[in-house]
């Protein structure tokens, strides 16, 4: 760590540093609020966040397509300033692609080395390399129109990679393909950077995808970041109701503490969570529907847990897992999601159950 | 309930190519019923004056000029190869072509420009802009360019002030500034609509992709809008050929070109089949010259 002449702390590793980023268009926008990132060489880092949360806003930002009304972007330490795009030693992978209509295939790819003048006999054998890496063998004369989205993707992202940059941004690059494609490519993807060891700056909506591919996110909300930590911080201890209802499915009751560890729900039932706020305080408490169990009869659960009495009151049917709505009274309804194995005993509508779920389960998130 | 069922399966068998072929007829017709009062206006008033055009071009002349419809020959066409045609064609495609280049170099900057305007409201304005001068008639608005650059117009005196330039009318100069003034609009139309189409984000990719900004214009900008260069230099190259007009009003016909030569051919010179012979012949050699430019621009597309 070293300190640089604006007092800024930053850690040479850092591939990617924002420093108190704000975006403003015209006078009354703020698109990205006081944003403050350190992304690591090598990281798989995701920005993750509901359409117009200022994501792509920060990713046009680091690419150099925008310039930031305030605070600075820094690559490898070195400020970027109002630096034009073709003078970062990053690449892009756009949102649809963004491909050269009139090119083919290894014209597309070849385009940053010929820009850059590296001599034709490295750009034949880096170009030839790419397209082996990305699997599209065979297809270098065609037109990005005579190809299908999947190896549309796979030309954008040869295109990017071939130039080696210290790091590939991605915006929404699966957001076209199918949801079978897409997660092939979520694979291949992620298989392709730890080949590579490129640092990569991925945006995107699909909370999924962010979970399964990267090493940490930043959850964006309203412009900013709502969160950052690895899949499963942000998963399993969300800090804040929004992050809790964005990443994976989350069930709601509204609470209030009544002591450390012990929140009383509406209708009168006490259970215990964890709570970060002191007595007296409104809060939510959120549990994710898989942690819940249904048992028959409360003697039936293990004596330690917290247990809700309920009745079904509808329920959905996913092939592996079986979504029932319980009616706890007061407290409001509560989702639980139960495994489809032969095992598991089926519930109908009206049936009385007993909702369980562990104490670390249950987090008491602060109302906003 | 037996009836539908039974009706149902006597439709589905009949989805035959028989049924195919009948949707189709109907179609066609109905597509030629769309287009028939086109077909009928063109025809009568254009494919038949230009039948006309030709029929005359094998006709003879008398003694007094009148051109006589019998003794068909050739001898109009042979007159083609004369060394003063040679010179007239070849002066008016050199005015044409320089014509189509000044015209693209001003138009594309102004197309560009409209076209990169954020808000819709903008750019319909500066359109609309483009095409005020087409509500005034053609030759009216030549004569006001004669105005501006004859002894005491304005243009004429801002160039005496600064020295640059004198009386401009009856000049070269006069000739290609009333040709670009009138040819602009269809230059500037076909550009901007090539530009508006243009998806920006492929300029943002190059830019990306380590290009300059000049150097994504020359590697995307520029040949994602070529249909629009084609198309607008189209539009202004073929009237330019035969501009008449312009040449007339503000070159003083001083000089020979084809527009006013074929006019002399059908007044003073009266020779009705060697002006229909020359009519005849640019109509071919155009219609050569575009199918091939067409078709070497649409496999670079």
């Amino acid at each position: 760590m070293h300190a640089h002449k604006d007092g800024h702390l930053m850690s040479d590793q850092a591939a990617v540093g924002l420093h108190g980023v704000t975006k403003r268009f015209g006078e009354t926008v703020v698109a990205v609020k006081d944003v403050d990132l350190e992304i690591p060489e090598g990281e798989f880092f995701s920005l993750l966040g509901p359409s117009g949360c200022g994501k792509t806003t920060t990713l046009r930002m680091i690419a150099g397509l925008e310039y930031p009304t305030e605070g600075s972007v820094r690559i490898y330490g070195e400020e970027m300033g109002v630096r034009p795009p073709n003078k970062r030693p990053v690449n892009t992978v756009f949102q649809s692609y963004a491909l050269f209509p009139h090119m083919n295939v290894q014209d597309n790819i070849s385009f940053g080395l010929r820009m850059q003048k590296v001599d034709e006999a490295d750009v034949q054998l880096r170009v030839g390399r790419s397209i082996d890496l990305v699997r599209l063998t065979g297809m270098e004369k065609r037109k990005p129109n005579a190809l299908s989205g999947g190896q549309q993707q796979r030309v954008a992202l040869a295109r990017a990679l071939v130039n080696r940059p210290k790091v590939l941004l991605l915006d929404e690059p699966l957001g076209a393909l199918d949801l079978k494609l897409r997660q092939t490519m979520q694979l291949e993807l992620k298989d392709i950077q730890s080949e590579v060891g490129i640092t990569f700056v991925y945006v995107t909506h699909d909370q999924e995808e962010a979970l399964t591919m990267s090493d940490r996110i930043a959850v964006m909300n309203e412009g900013r970041l709502a969160q950052v930590g690895r899949p499963e911080d942000i998963y399993e201890s969300p800090n804040s109701r929004f992050v809790a209802g964005f990443v994976g499915e989350m069930c709601f009751l509204p609470a209030h503490v009544v002591a450390d560890g012990s929140v009383s729900l509406d209708g009168g039932a006490v259970v215990s969570a964890t709570t970060t706020s002191g007595p007296g305080t409104d809060v939510t408490l959120a549990i994710r529907p898989e942690m819940l169990h249904l048992y028959a009869e409360a003697s039936d659960a293990p004596s330690d847990r917290n247990s809700i009495d309920g009745s079904v009151s509808r329920t959905v049917f996913f092939g592996d897992s079986i979504l029932y709505e319980v009616d706890v009274g007061a407290a409001g309804t509560m989702d639980v999601r139960v495994e489809n194995i032969p095992s598991m005993r089926r519930w109908n509508v009206g049936d009385r159950v007993v909702v369980d779920f562990h104490r670390e389960a249950a987090t008491a998130l602060n109302n906003d | 309930m037996t009836d539908l069922k039974e009706h149902q399966d006597a439709a589905e068998q009949q989805a035959s190519p028989e049924l195919e072929k009948k949707v189709q007829r109907r179609e066609s017709w109905r597509g030629f019923l769309h287009a028939a009062p086109a077909y009928v206006y063109l025809t009568i008033f254009f494919t038949l004056p230009l039948v006309i055009v030709f029929v005359f071009s094998f006709a003879s002349r008398s003694r007094t000029g009148k051109p006589i419809l019998e003794d068909w020959n050739l001898d109009s066409w042979a007159k083609l190869v004369d060394p003063l045609v040679r010179t007239i064609a070849i002066r008016s495609f050199w005015m044409a072509f320089f014509n189509t280049v000044l015209t693209l170099l001003i138009a594309y900057p102004f197309a560009y420009w409209i076209a990169t305007r954020r808000r819709q409201s903008t750019r319909t304005i500066l359109l609309i802009g483009v095409l005020i001068p087409f509500w005034s008639n053609f030759l009216v608005r030549t004569y006001a360019w004669r105005m501006l650059l004859d002894s005491d117009g304005f243009i004429t005196q801002i160039g005496e002030m600064t020295g640059l330039w004198g009386r401009l009318l009856f000049t070269a100069p006069a000739v290609f500034i009333g040709l670009v003034y009138g040819y602009l609009p269809f230059m500037v139309l076909p550009l901007y609509a090539a530009l508006e189409r243009m998806d920006w984000s492929l300029v943002e990719a190059g830019r990306d992709l380590f290009a300059s900004g000049p150097k994504a214009f020359r590697k995307i900008t520029l040949p994602l809008s070529k249909p629009g260069i084609i198309a607008g230099s189209i539009l202004v190259f073929i009237p330019s050929l035969g501009a008449y007009v312009t040449p007339d009003i503000l070159g003083g016909g001083k000089t020979n070109l084809l527009g006013n030569y074929i006019v002399t051919q059908f007044g003073s010179a009266a020779n009705w089949p060697f002006g229909s012979a020359l009519s005849g012949a640019i109509l071919i050699v155009m219609l050569i010259a575009t199918i091939l430019y067409f078709r070497t621009g649409g496999k670079t597309i």
